[in-house]
């Protein structure tokens, strides 16, 4: 009988922790309400705004900026300005106030991350984010664990994107059997940091 | 019964015309067995419970001691810059090197068909896997965050965290775990025909439904015997490399850094030979006492402590041999950084801790030369005690000093343990006397069947013409 539990058991432990202890059950597709319904699909995918009109720091900082309400009201004060939908944001515009998004891509505070550095390799948006475009609501699409940033980290080809194509066209495919490990910015050869100290400073 | 003189004196019995009987007295297989089982079945008496209770309380200030240590982190030892590896480091060492006696005495001297193992066999593997357990628990707080323990071993993971495979440490975590498990089987197997015994003899039903269950249906046929026979040679086979590996292993830790006083070739030697010599004190202090508190006179003889008294002699030559031929190579390879590190280790700040390890180590077992020393239980139990004390500084002296003076003079500095340093030590020994406490009470501490195959009984051409072992219960 112990011949036949102990595997079974040891199995299921296995099982167990492989599968629901892994960021890819317990972080991906996470995706929380939001105080505005606010839908990358429309703006993003539908009209077509690019990523960096809201997310003006990506390409020079670490942080990928959070728009404030300002930014909303540019095209807000003349489209639907009496939607109740967007009632918080006028709020917030008028008593310059910051709208409370909930963070949806969160890496723990041990791991250093820095936008710029990647977008100017010429890692696409998408590489990591998934398609936003076609998200109503902004889920984490990747599990965003450690061994998945070594697995580009050690092979960064197949998502470095050729000069030619803009990192925030959300719909670029790599051709089968891309693979580029040259800088778009410097021009040198990458060699993204596998050792410790490269994230965890 | 084997002709002995009348006035026979082990102390004085030729050696070499005729060794000394490794069970004395008028006993016959049952009255062996009456002896042996009698600390197991008897009603302990009350200094079995004050010092039961003294290793719990030294078990429970353990407890304490790694409570708080995981609360509040390795800051409350004495632990820092330069000297990152401390008390901690050194206690882990200790137990390991203690931890050698047993495996060497049960593998390497039944392959080399050293009968009197048998009667301190039983106890001397009890303590090795006593002493492992201490040892292991060193290296797991010393992590810090002893819930990311799992780290140290090869699991895939969502962080791709691989151990390094190039590093000693990892090499150690296999060592000592291989060690500690085929210790314990190895201990186990020699453990069912006895365990077969105290069942039979069991008076209540727990007694007889928990040996029994440890006994695995062990019933003596000869087929049993067949079986057990080879599964012990086929363990002790399997152990004899490990008591030379792990210490090895234990011993790269340090050689294979690059700093002086470690970067040395002697040390995988000089760390077996050391760790010999401590295990055998620490038989030595412990065979002393059971033998007197236990009535086991006959069976832990003169002869027996004679025999170890000269391998700690050995080894203990072996490794004042050792502490030489580090000065001298620190000298004779020109290496100023060599040479400043071994001088420094015997007159600089650390001198005390080292020259407490010369004359413990080196000087204090000298007197086995004599036999009169070797035959007296007052001396061997002072001189393990000696052996003890100096092996714990030499894992000191080769720990801290190498650390607190490397290279850098800006960054040296003294090490200094503090209480938590101490309540570890002196809890990592109450883990061990509650493990050992707990053994003579449990389990016959000598190895029943295999005592009564060296009694003169066990031949088949004895005359009281009986042939199996374990007869006669």
């Amino acid at each position: 009988m112990i011949g036949v539990a102990l595997p079974l058991v040891a199995t299921t432990v296995v099982f167990a922790i492989w599968y629901w202890f892994s960021p890819k059950f317990t972080d991906a597709g996470y995706a929380p309400a939001q105080p505005v319904p606010f839908s990358h699909k429309l703006h993003a995918g539908d009209i077509g705004l690019d990523c960096r009109y809201c997310h003006t720091t990506v390409e020079k900082a670490g942080f990928a900026a959070i728009p404030p309400a300002s930014t909303c009201m540019n095209c807000h004060s003349q489209v639907r300005t009496t939607s109740p939908l967007l009632e918080p944001v006028r709020a917030a515009y008028r008593g310059d106030k910051s709208l409370e998004w909930v963070k949806v891509h969160m890496l723990p505070e041990y791991a250093y991350f820095e936008h710029s550095v990647h977008v100017a390799a010429g890692v696409g948006c998408a590489s990591c984010h998934g398609r936003i475009d076609k998200m109503t609501v902004v889920s984490q699409e990747h599990p965003l664990s450690m061994s998945w940033c070594l697995d580009c980290h050690r092979n960064p080809g197949p998502n470095i994107r050729p000069s030619d194509v803009e990192v925030t066209q959300m719909d670029w495919v790599a051709p089968p059997g891309h693979s580029l490990t040259i800088s778009r910015a410097t021009g040198r050869e990458l060699n993204p940091p596998t050792h410790c100290s490269g994230c965890h400073r | 019964m084997v002709s002995v003189p009348k006035d026979f004196d082990p102390r004085t019995y030729d050696p070499v015309e005729h060794r000394a009987p490794l069970v004395l007295g008028d006993h016959d297989f049952h009255t062996v067995t009456e002896s042996i089982a009698r600390p197991v079945e008897w009603k302990p008496p009350i200094g079995w419970y004050l010092v039961l209770a003294a290793s719990l309380s030294l078990l429970g200030l353990f407890g304490v001691a790694i409570g708080y240590l995981v609360w509040e982190g390795i800051g409350i030892w004495g632990v820092n810059n330069p000297t990152s590896w401390g008390w901690a480091i050194v206690n882990f060492v200790f137990w390991v090197g203690i931890g050698h006696a047993g495996t060497l005495i049960s593998a390497i001297l039944f392959l080399f068909r050293q009968k009197w193992r048998t009667s301190i066999n039983r106890a001397a593997e009890a303590m090795t896997i006593f002493a492992v357990m201490c040892a292991l628990s060193f290296p797991t707080i010393h992590v810090g965050r002893i819930w990311l323990l799992y780290w140290v071993f090869p699991i895939p993971n969502q962080m791709a965290m691989w151990p390094n495979f190039r590093s000693p440490l990892l090499w150690d975590v296999f060592a000592v775990s291989i060690y500690g498990t085929v210790s314990a089987l190895f201990w186990y197997t020699g453990l069912i025909p006895d365990l077969a015994t105290m069942r039979d003899r069991a008076k209540t039903r727990i007694r007889q439904v928990v040996y029994g269950f440890f006994a695995l249906g062990w019933r003596d046929s000869n087929r049993h015997w067949q079986h057990y026979e080879k599964a012990y040679l086929i363990l002790a086979g399997l152990s004899t490399p490990l008591v030379l590996s792990v210490h090895t292993i234990v011993s790269f830790d340090f050689a294979v850094s690059q700093l002086p006083g470690w970067h040395t070739t002697i040390f995988p030697p000089y760390f077996v030979a050391g760790a010999i010599f401590s295990g055998f004190a620490m038989v030595i202090t412990l065979m002393v006492v059971c033998r007197s508190v236990f009535k086991m006179q006959h069976l832990l003889t003169y002869r027996h402590f004679e025999n170890m008294a000269k391998i700690i002699l050995l080894t203990g030559s072996m490794v004042g041999y050792a502490y030489a031929m580090e000065m001298f190579i620190a000298w004779y390879s020109g290496n100023p950084y060599e040479q400043f590190a071994f001088l420094y280790r015997a007159f600089g700040p650390y001198a005390w801790a080292y020259w407490i390890m010369v004359s413990c180590n080196v000087i204090s077992p000298q007197i086995f030369w004599f036999k009169k020393a070797r035959t007296n239980m007052a001396v061997l139990f002072i001189v393990s005690i000696f052996v003890n004390i100096g092996m714990w500084f030499e894992r000191f002296v080769i720990t801290v000093t190498s650390l607190s003076f490397d290279f850098l003079p800006s960054s040296w500095a003294y090490y200094s343990p503090t209480i938590w340093d101490v309540a570890c030590f002196a809890g990592s020994f109450g883990l061990f006397l509650t493990m050992f406490t707990l053994f003579v009470r449990y389990l016959p501490m000598v190895a029943i069947a295999e005592v009564k195959t060296v009694m003169p009984q066990a031949n088949p051409h004895h005359a009281s013409g009986m042939t199996t072992a374990t007869g006669g219960h």
